[in-house]
């Protein structure tokens, strides 16, 4: 199984680097990155793939193609001599399988990743979290820190795209027209689909504490159900829904709700992101610390992804206005 | 609630909670004045944590109340607090600096998300300054870079663009260097909290999976830092990016590398095994010289001058390199001061042509044709810099290449010691290629303009002053690098 699924994904790398097609390449991107979830299923880190298949698989791609738009189908060919770097990818290769010489192999149970650290978080997190998904133990709160500063470089990412591309000179919006064509089929379909793309999201969002999800998973689908309609339904009907304008505050607000529990944690007299101090006993305490910073994780991962999307959609449409004035 | 106990988050906290609510209030004055606050806070609390850490000695701050190594620990030791004070003193003088620069360089839009990112990279370096977790600097890494590459992105030249993308490439391999190499180092020790990485790492010091994973920390750190002849990402974004940006950058992100490589080599691992056991001693020696003699060469060739201030610091991060190279105490006493006063230098020098590009729109060579006559001060605050970068006695640029003179000779390395000093013979030259043209040439009839606003004059003059006053008062300083190298050199011993 697990040689299977590796082959597969070198034919798949080796493709996509061969290929010129943009577009068939970016359909490579998304089979590569369905197949490393499933990698990342067999050695069962299931959140892990869960956001590997959204994020890598779904939102990527649709970015991808968004990008596709505006700057064509076909690569030119390089003009530098592909020497150097081919010498640079082997010996960092090289390095790498050296380094794996003296690794333990997978699944070992005597490595010690599994004996120093884990050991506590699997057999105490019950007892001091009070959730049964000691992943979401760890992310959110023996390291909900890493995850704060996580959800901080995804803020960054919506800063950087606002800066570079703009919100503000995005065009004039075509309500009603798609930017794929009149597709009756697909709206019938999504339109059944999407109360449930939306439901499922705050599924995952409400149930990372039991389950695989959280946060971040869940503001990915529910990103990709607005993109989705949008798509389908014409182009900028989304922001008739959620202006652009605010979607840079809701961000905004997401990492202050996080970051704002561990200051209410600094005020109550614990130490910062102490989610004990946030109720009676300390497991109530985790619960509410937890689910408010995934709502957090949440709300910004949802208004960042679809700020990208915008940008670029809006984007496309400037770059057709002023194509067919020159013509 | 005592604030104090809680410094080493506030630190971090203030620029990075300022940066969201720079965006909800989306005035772009109320920004600048939030970033500046935010910034001088955080100095004061820096300050304060210094001061701490000289009576109490080394503090631990556990994030979420969980002790490491399964919750992330803050550790804040001397070389830590004099990080944080050197990251957050000098972006509060460039902020101070900032409010009119900006203004004219970027586009009104675009103001308050600059300054929310600005913030970011501000936060992103100082968490990188006291964490005592590796995952958790590799992801305030991650902040501070994307910020980076972002503010570099909005340089008025499309070329800055250009710039960007080149750093965000080689800087993503870096950081995916160091992500691969932090994982070699869990496979095989199971934590990720330095301390106890520290006393894990010594029985393994033959696995080839942690020397694998000691390479690529090691690589992808040199491309972070600039080390020749990882630099090539640097010129063009320095150039390139606004004026504020590469005076920030330039006095701090790369010293920040710096202080991380200086953890990895001497606290996670140690002096044995990283400049002893490995070859890297050698290494950082060789590339480091090459980089002071090739890339001063270079920058006498150069008729932009921010670009010329841009090669010059790939060869000062050269005689950083080299001095942690020559891996004794008192090596690293230089590398520590140099990376102090090449702040106050570089500082001094990036905002004066700030100011030189507020006023005359361009930072050439042929712009600056006596520019004494109308920006004295300015002018002034250049020659300053550039006498400390030479390294004349009375500066702070003679300190730190004094000491590191003195380290090399200790050592009987005296060719070493000719590669410093030829080093500063050509900074003399590409120097009085700016001092020519300043203080000697006349300047084009046309040109009329004054000095620049106070609020740039002030930040340009203390840093000048500063430079003067490390050369002279040299107290402060020295004892603080020699302390902090001594904790190094002890190893694990923070």
């Amino acid at each position: 199984m697990d040689i299977a699924l590796l082959s597969m994904l070198s034919i798949t790398a080796i493709a996509a680097i061969r290929l010129r097609d943009l577009f068939a390449v970016t359909m490579l991107f998304g089979i590569y990155s369905f197949l490393t979830a499933a990698f990342f299923l067999t050695l069962d880190a299931i959140d892990v793939a869960f956001t590997e298949a959204a994020v890598g698989a779904g939102v990527t791609t649709v970015l991808m193609l968004a990008t596709l738009r505006l700057t064509g189908r076909y690569e030119q060919t390089p003009k530098h001599s592909p020497l150097i770097p081919i010498l640079v990818v082997c010996i960092t290769g090289a390095a790498l399988v050296y380094g794996t010489l003296d690794a333990p192999t997978v699944g070992d149970p005597e490595a010690p990743s599994q004996t120093h650290v884990a050991p506590r978080y699997i057999q105490q997190s019950a007892d001091e979290i009070g959730i049964p998904n000691m992943v979401t133990s760890v992310l959110a709160s023996y390291r909900g820190y890493d995850t704060l500063g996580e959800t901080f470089v995804i803020f960054c990412a919506g800063l950087a795209v606002i800066i570079i591309l703009g919100l503000q000179d995005s065009g004039e919006i075509h309500p009603g027209r798609s930017a794929i064509g009149d597709q009756l089929v697909l709206r019938v379909v999504i339109k059944m689909l999407l109360p449930f793309i939306l439901l499922f999201a705050l599924y995952v969002q409400l149930h990372g504490d039991y389950g695989a999800g959280g946060g971040f998973q869940a503001g990915v689908i529910f990103a990709s159900g607005f993109i989705l309609y949008d798509l389908v339904f014409g182009e900028g009907d989304a922001r008739l829904i959620i202006p652009p304008n605010w979607l840079r505050r809701m961000a905004a607000l997401g990492v202050l709700l996080y970051a704002g529990v561990g200051v209410t944690t600094l005020i109550m007299g614990k130490n910062f992101l102490d989610y004990s101090a946030l109720a009676e006993s300390p497991t109530a305490g985790q619960h509410l610390g937890i689910f408010l910073v995934e709502i957090g994780v949440g709300i910004t991962v949802f208004s960042v992804i679809l700020t990208i999307f915008f940008a670029f959609s809006g984007r496309a449409r400037i770059a057709v206005k002023t194509g067919r004035g020159g013509s | 609630m005592s604030l104090s106990l809680h410094l080493p988050v506030l630190v971090i906290l203030l620029p990075l909670m300022a940066s969201p609510l720079c965006i909800l209030i989306d005035r772009a004055r109320a920004s600048w004045l939030i970033t500046l606050i935010a910034s001088l806070l955080s100095f004061y609390c820096s300050v304060l944590l210094l001061q701490q850490v000289q009576i109490t000695g080394t503090i631990s701050y556990e994030l979420g109340g969980w002790q490491p190594p399964w919750g992330i620990e803050y550790r804040i030791d001397l070389l830590s607090a004099f990080m944080l004070i050197l990251v957050t003193g000098l972006a509060t003088l460039v902020l101070l600096f900032a409010r009119y620069s900006v203004e004219q360089e970027i586009s009104k839009l675009r103001i308050v998300p600059f300054y929310a990112t600005l913030l970011l990279a501000i936060a992103g370096l100082t968490g990188i300054c006291v964490s005592g977790d590796v995952f958790n600097v590799f992801v305030f890494l991650e902040i501070s870079s994307i910020a980076s590459y972002t503010l570099i992105s909005m340089g008025r030249d499309r070329r800055a663009l250009n710039a960007a993308f080149k750093y965000l490439v080689m800087g993503t391999i870096g950081a995916t260097f160091i992500l691969i190499g932090i994982g070699f180092l869990y496979m095989h020790t199971g934590t990720l909290n330095m301390q106890d990485l520290a006393g894990r790492l010594p029985a393994l010091y033959d696995n080839r999976t942690i020397r694998a994973g000691f390479a690529f920390i090691t690589v992808g750190i040199g491309l972070k830092l600039a080390l020749f002849p990882l630099h090539l990402w640097l010129p063009n974004a320095y150039t390139y990016a606004p004026s504020v940006v590469s005076a920030l950058l330039a006095a701090t992100a790369t010293k920040v590398a710096v202080y991380m490589l200086l953890r990895f080599l001497l606290n996670i691992f140690s002096l044995d095994f990283s400049l002893d056991a490995m070859p890297l001693d050698l290494i950082l020696i060789a590339l480091g010289s090459t980089a002071i003699i090739s890339a001063s060469l270079v920058a006498i060739f150069q008729v932009n001058l921010k670009r010329l201030l841009a090669y010059s610091s790939v060869a000062q991060l050269g005689y950083i390199a080299l001095a942690i190279g020559l891996a004794n105490h008192s090596g690293l006493t230089a590398a520590m001061l140099h990376i102090f006063n090449h702040a106050l230098m570089k500082g001094a020098l990036f905002l004066s042509l700030g100011a030189m590009v507020y006023k005359l729109g361009d930072a050439e060579l042929h712009s600056s044709q006596g520019l004494i006559r109308h920006m004295p001060l300015t002018s002034v605050s250049i020659l300053v810099g550039g006498l400390s970068l030479i390294g004349i006695p009375g500066t702070a640029g003679f300190i730190s290449k004094w000491y590191m003179i003195q380290a090399t000779l200790e050592l009987g390395l005296w060719p070493l010691a000719l590669i410093i000093l030829a080093g500063s013979v050509l900074a003399v030259i590409y120097i009085w290629k700016i001092v020519e043209s300043i203080f000697f040439q006349s300047p084009p009839s046309t040109v009329a303009v004054h000095e620049a606003p106070v609020s740039m004059i002030v930040p340009m003059a203390i840093l000048a002053a500063a430079n003067i006053y490390f050369g002279l008062n040299t107290h402060l300083t020295v004892d603080l690098a020699d302390s902090a190298s001594t904790l190094l050199v002890m190893g694990g011993g923070q």
